[in-house]
């Protein structure tokens, strides 16, 4: 089943583009603004949206992001919350593809069945969990897939060539590969030695292939976008927006924050 | 459910192939972390069969930790309890102090073998924490251990300890600022040094193969136990008890005696201030499945499934998730968990210090207090097995301040 984050990659591979796929902790720096950011995510020029579902124990993730879940989190964010700020989102935005990052305990807590049919009402097109890796995926059920709702899976610096295998078969929407051994926002980036581990992912895998972690500005973003099909940027986003008094200001800070990254990929597209 | 039996008919409790303990355990990490948990498992369930490995290990348990540890008949408590005798296994005479060093002992044999230079660790009430520095210290390796900030304050000596032993303790301030939040830490590290680092988690918790590998070292422990008893007492125990925070002393014991079906199985929690308060770290008691660190298992969280902070006046057992296996044991019904609050676990804290001259860890001290209650329901002539987990030098500065007195 084919659904918005397929037809997004489509059309930029027609266009030779690379997408540009910014992450931020819903309801960081302010629930009432979430709706608003992501609209001015997708004017600055993004193509598709990871948001960040906080939890408490957020074990993959560096300081920026572990400190932007625990202010959402004590500002009341919770699943249900960011299933709502989706539906708002769609009334006026049906195109950009949306994909729910996090981990597994707060769908646990919601059900995963209530979770499936709730998040396809919203408009929910792929989900990434960092603790639930390919062997554990069943314990979602069928209610995803049945939902049209990929499961986007991860791969990294360590995965053997027999995962990369099996992950490459389950894999839909994309593949998230992460840039270095370590966690988000880390400044471990070698944009440079990922050509090698694509291609060789490439081998394995139809989908899309998106790199993220430790893209932090138009620089970083431009090298990987010249061997990647999409970059991810979250924990230095992250920052550029907490600082936000209104979300008039949090709206202008993505936009400013995206537009020299959005150029930069453009001009480097391969 | 049911537990599995054997061909003999025995039942047995071990998971699958990724760790799964009917619903609960498994492999919840991230991809990175992947490879290093299949490369443990492989090199641990290759190594546990081999003979020149079983002989390092049992010869460290008898020449460095000091085992087998004893059992001890406690009359003068029996006879203040009323009822079952009350037999303590001695844990906290071993090196260092409590039942952690038989873990460390053998994974870092296993880090040994696994050609890791570097190892990391996270504590709770610092007995881990020192029984890896220990074993770090003596086999000449980095050793870096992650603590909670609220944990340093409540156990000052034990990092001290840790510091003469050569290890950096890095204080976690994140979250709860306790043995959680120290495990997220722990968890960050290795991912970032997956290659050179080998992760000693101190508890039957995390991701496969964790929860087994953790087990089976500390069933030395319980396999012990079972010998003394039918040399020293002619019987098996009527019931073995043990606290359970993570549940590594009490699956210890536990473990060698599953087959034993008249052997009762009791896991004491920590209930803090109460069960019905939100005060207290008894996942077992009062929680639900969920996932945390690396298994599905009991966990204490909200209803937007965040981990929620937990209290025990005891720092070992102050942990809202517990290992996947007592879960299992849970629902199958071959164990029972019960709660015992701070206070009652100050009063057996007390009572065994007083009538008996030993001192036990506050841990402990919950499962001396289910012990004596529990004996009370009993016959005199049948027998309570309770580990003594660890020994209570390391909390006499916590007891002094909750009683109001300055050292």
């Amino acid at each position: 089943m084919t659904n918005r984050i397929d037809r997004c990659f489509e059309t930029l591979a027609e266009d030779g583009k690379t997408a540009l796929i910014p992450f931020v902790t819903v309801g960081d720096p302010h629930p009432d603004w979430a709706v608003d950011v992501m609209h001015a995510l997708v004017e600055g020029g993004s193509d598709l949206l990871e948001l960040g579902v906080p939890f408490s124990d957020p074990t993959a993730d560096g300081p920026v992001i572990q400190q932007a879940s625990e202010r959402a989190i004590a500002k009341g964010v919770s699943l249900c919350l960011v299933l709502d700020v989706v539906h708002r989102f769609r009334k006026t935005d049906a195109g950009t593809p949306i994909v729910l990052m996090g981990y597994l305990n707060p769908i646990e807590r919601y059900g995963y069945e209530a979770f499936a049919k709730d998040a396809s009402a919203a408009g929910v097109d792929g989900l990434l969990l960092v603790d639930c890796p390919p062997e554990e995926l069943s314990i979602l059920g069928d209610g995803l897939g049945q939902a049209g709702i990929h499961p986007i899976c991860l791969v990294a610096p360590t995965t053997t060539e027999e995962r990369m295998e099996r992950i490459g078969q389950l894999a839909g929407g994309y593949l998230y590969y992460v840039s270095f051994k370590g966690i988000t926002g880390a400044n471990r980036l070698d944009a440079a030695a990922l050509a090698k581990p694509l291609k060789n992912l490439r081998r394995h895998a139809s989908v899309p292939l998106a790199v993220g972690f430790g893209i932090k500005d138009a620089q970083s973003a431009a090298e990987v976008a010249a061997v990647a099909d999409g970059v991810v940027i979250g924990s230095a986003l992250v920052t550029s927006l907490s600082g936000a008094t209104s979300a008039a200001d949090a709206c202008e800070r993505a936009k400013a924050f995206l537009a020299p990254i959005r150029a930069a990929m453009d001009n480097s597209a391969p | 459910m049911k537990i599995e039996t054997d061909l003999t008919g025995r039942p047995v409790s071990e998971p699958d192939k990724l760790g799964h303990f009917g619903p609960y355990g498994g492999m919840y990490v991230s991809e990175t972390l992947m490879h290093a948990h299949e490369e443990l498992a492989e090199a641990y369930f290759r190594w546990r069969e081999d003979d020149e490995f079983i002989a390092r290990f049992d010869d460290d348990l008898a020449h460095y930790v000091g085992r087998p540890s004893p059992i001890y008949h406690a009359r003068r408590l029996t006879e203040v309890a009323g009822g079952a005798r009350i037999l303590l296994k001695r844990e906290d005479l071993n090196h260092t102090g409590a039942h952690k060093i038989n873990n460390t002992v053998g994974q870092a044999l296993l880090a040994e073998y696994m050609g890791k230079s570097r190892i990391i660790a996270e504590t709770g009430a610092g007995q881990h924490g020192v029984a890896s520095a220990t074993v770090a210290a003596r086999l000449g390796k980095e050793c870096v251990v992650y603590m909670g900030e609220v944990d340093i304050h409540r156990q000052a000596i034990n990092v001290f300890r840790m510091k003469l032993l050569g290890a950096e303790v890095r204080p976690v301030t994140s979250g709860s600022k306790t043995l959680k939040d120290a495990l997220n830490d722990a968890i960050r590290d290795w991912v970032t040094n997956v290659d050179d680092t080998f992760y000693i988690i101190g508890t039957v918790a995390g991701a496969h193969p964790y929860p087994v590998m953790v087990r089976d070292f500390n069933a030395i422990v319980g396999r012990e136990a079972r010998r003394q008893m039918v040399g020293q007492f002619e019987a098996l125990p009527d019931a073995l008890v043990a606290c359970v925070g993570g549940g590594s002393n009490a699956l210890g014991l536990f473990h060698p005696f599953i087959g034993d079906a008249d052997v009762r199985m009791i896991g004491v929690e920590a209930a803090g201030h109460g069960l019905h308060t939100d005060q207290h770290a008894a996942s077992l008691c009062a929680g639900r499945p969920g996932v945390l660190h690396g298994c599905r298992t009991y966990v204490m969280d909200d209803d937007a499934g965040q981990i929620e902070h937990t209290h025990s006046v005891s720092a070992g057992l102050d942990y809202p998730g517990v290992g996947p296996e007592h879960a299992w044991l849970k629902d199958t019904g071959r164990a029972e968990y019960v709660g015992v609050t701070d206070e009652e676990a100050m009063e057996a804290f007390h009572a065994l210090t007083r009538l008996e001259g030993i001192l036990p860890a506050l841990e402990s001290s919950h499962a001396v207090a289910y012990a004596m209650k529990l004996a009370g329901e009993m016959r005199p002539d049948q027998a309570i097995l309770v580990n003594l987990s660890g020994r209570g030098d390391k909390d006499v500065q916590t007891v002094a301040e909750l009683e109001g007195i300055s050292l």
